[in-house]
């Protein structure tokens, strides 16, 4: 059983721009019209084809200025990363409904040398009377928080955990667009004895921190047969928010925003855990797949250490992970948010690595024989959460 | 001795309408929580209506000051204003049932030092003349 949106939206349009990293030549609101040049090129489509406009690190008021036209959707949903997964649900509802025929799903970031970029928050807002004051800094002091908790009621790892920054890396020393592609194999013990930051985060447990964005062009599964690319159909998706400051997690063992969403994306495309080939986790931290591992059912609630740990030797002796390459679910193939690259907002890249998996263009870290891909990822810290479901079929 | 302490540099809160009776409590060094009269529960942070219920029938009352550490992290890059590291930021849920940021004050934090549901109690760190913080301590054994 499938829900009624199962299949009515399909990605026709998916593009990075030129380059990420660290781009002091380029402003936040460059960044977005790059992408979403580059998208609407690979979708054959022009500017003035899309109606319908989904942002949010750039407001829609702000982009439609910018690129100059009029769209008669939008949407600037903004709960953290997964921002842009929550577009691509949207998005497939305003389609659906006849609100907009093209929308276009944009993100750009100057997350590395902060060029246009504003802080969030007031001191009287709850953050700022009842967390900031306790030093709460940097994402690594909040994403942390649960950690601890995990461990004591789990009987979880640091060691375990250790591996999960470790088989990510195999995955970037496959992409040459990663910026770790060249830093060699990284071990748990080298997890471990990187810079502490946070703990229980050493150095290498935290994302990378870079300028960049991607957009998406989504239209009705019915327009995407005529357009040039290969159709990547949209088959489920759910969205949940729950708190906003991390103190507030009802369970810190669980992410309340991650199972809703979850649930809603599997039923929709009436399918379970076990019909996925490919996982995107949004990996914002070492610990952030492992919760969503467990929350969306892949693995039982306590197991995602041990999953994430277990590794084989291949003939050659290399070590191979179940979620590496070579393992038998691959996860974060673009080598994720630890080792490819993070904006900030890194949904969207987590939906372009799905894409370009489920296109086959993903070149030497190419998964064969996908038909699925899972899309999952957090707004700020396990306080919003959006799953999307993707197939080439 | 005034003279010479450095002035406070780390975030101060800005206190709104439903929490300025929590922050007038800490400056008199107590922990004041918002109880509901409909449902009966306490809740953390204040706010305008109940969250469990959704009344607007508050009163506030004096919490125990006692608790469990829940959760914690130590940190080891300073935020602003925060000249000692590593410390701690924790999650502390109290006796009366609600959790709340906090810091635990203690020298030299390890974890074999800090363990998850130790007993905490309430301190008062009064870190300028308008504002003072909730903190929280290990209740030795
Ligand atoms: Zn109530």
């Amino acid at each position: 059983m499938t829900g009624p949106l199962s299949r009515t939206a399909a990605i026709v349009g998916a593009a990075e721009t030129d380059r990420i990293g660290k781009l002091p030549d380029m402003s936040r609101l460059a960044l977005h019209a790059e992408a979403a040049k580059n998208a609407l090129a690979d979708a054959g489509l022009k500017l003035s084809d899309v109606d319908g406009l989904f942002t949010c690190v750039a407001g829609p008021n702000e982009l439609s200025e910018y690129l100059n036209f009029v769209p008669r959707y939008v949407d600037g949903t903004s709960v953290g990363g997964c921002s842009y997964m929550i577009f691509v649900r949207h998005a497939v509802a305003a389609i659906a409904a006849g609100y907009c025929d093209v929308a276009l799903v944009v993100h750009g970031e100057s997350g590395r040398s902060w060029i246009d970029m504003e802080p969030q928050g007031t001191a009287a807002s709850p953050a700022g009377q009842f967390e900031l004051p306790f030093g709460v800094a940097a994402a690594p002091t909040t994403y942390s928080i649960p950690v601890l908790r995990h461990f004591h009621q789990y009987g979880t790892t640091k060691r375990q955990m250790s591996h999960v920054p470790a088989a990510t890396r195999e995955w970037a020393l496959l992409n040459p667009r990663a910026l770790m592609h060249s830093a060699g194999r990284i071990t748990p013990e080298d997890v471990e004895a990187s810079p502490m930051v946070c703990y229980p985060f050493n150095k290498l447990d935290c994302c990378l921190v870079a300028d960049g964005g991607g957009a998406l062009v989504i239209t009705s599964a019915e327009r995407a047969r005529d357009l040039p690319t290969r159709p990547i159909h949209i088959l489920g998706t759910g969205e949940a928010t729950a708190h906003r400051q991390i103190a507030m997690m009802r369970d810190f063992t669980t992410s309340d925003a991650t199972v809703l969403s979850g649930r809603q994306a599997f039923a929709e495309a009436g399918l379970s855990p076990a019909d996925i080939d490919h996982l995107m986790l949004y990996d914002a931290f070492s610990f952030t797949p492992m919760m969503f591992l467990e929350d969306l059912g892949f693995v039982a609630k306590g197991e995602s250490g041990s999953f994430f740990s277990e590794t084989r030797r291949a003939p050659d002796g290399t070590t191979i992970y179940k979620t590496g390459p070579g393992g038998d679910l691959p996860v974060n193939t673009n080598g994720g948010g630890l080792s490819y690259c993070h904006s900030g907002r890194y949904g969207m890249f987590a939906m372009l690595e799905a894409v370009a998996q489920l296109r086959g263009t993903a070149g030497e870290r190419q998964v064969q024989g996908l038909a699925t891909s899972l899309v999952h990822g957090p707004g700020r810290q396990f306080a919003a959460a959006s799953t999307v479901i993707l197939s080439n079929v | 001795m005034n003279e010479t302490k450095p002035p406070y540099g780390g975030a101060l809160p800005k206190p709104t309408p439903e929490t300025q009776a929590f922050w007038d409590g800490t400056m008199a060094h107590k922990l004041m929580l918002p109880w509901c009269t409909e449902c009966g529960k306490p809740h953390f942070y204040p706010r305008s209506i109940c969250p469990f219920c959704l009344s607007r029938e508050l009163e506030w009352r004096e919490a125990s000051g006692r608790g469990k550490l829940h959760t914690y992290v130590i940190n080891s890059k300073a935020a602003k204003g925060f000249t000692t590291v590593p410390y701690v930021i924790a999650v502390v849920e109290l006796d009366e049932g609600p959790r709340m940021m906090t810091n635990i004050v203690i020298d030299d934090p390890t974890p074999e030092k800090l363990p998850i549901d130790a007993a905490v109690e309430v301190v008062f760190d009064d870190v300028t003349e308008a504002v003072t913080l909730a903190k929280f301590r290990l209740v030795q054994p």
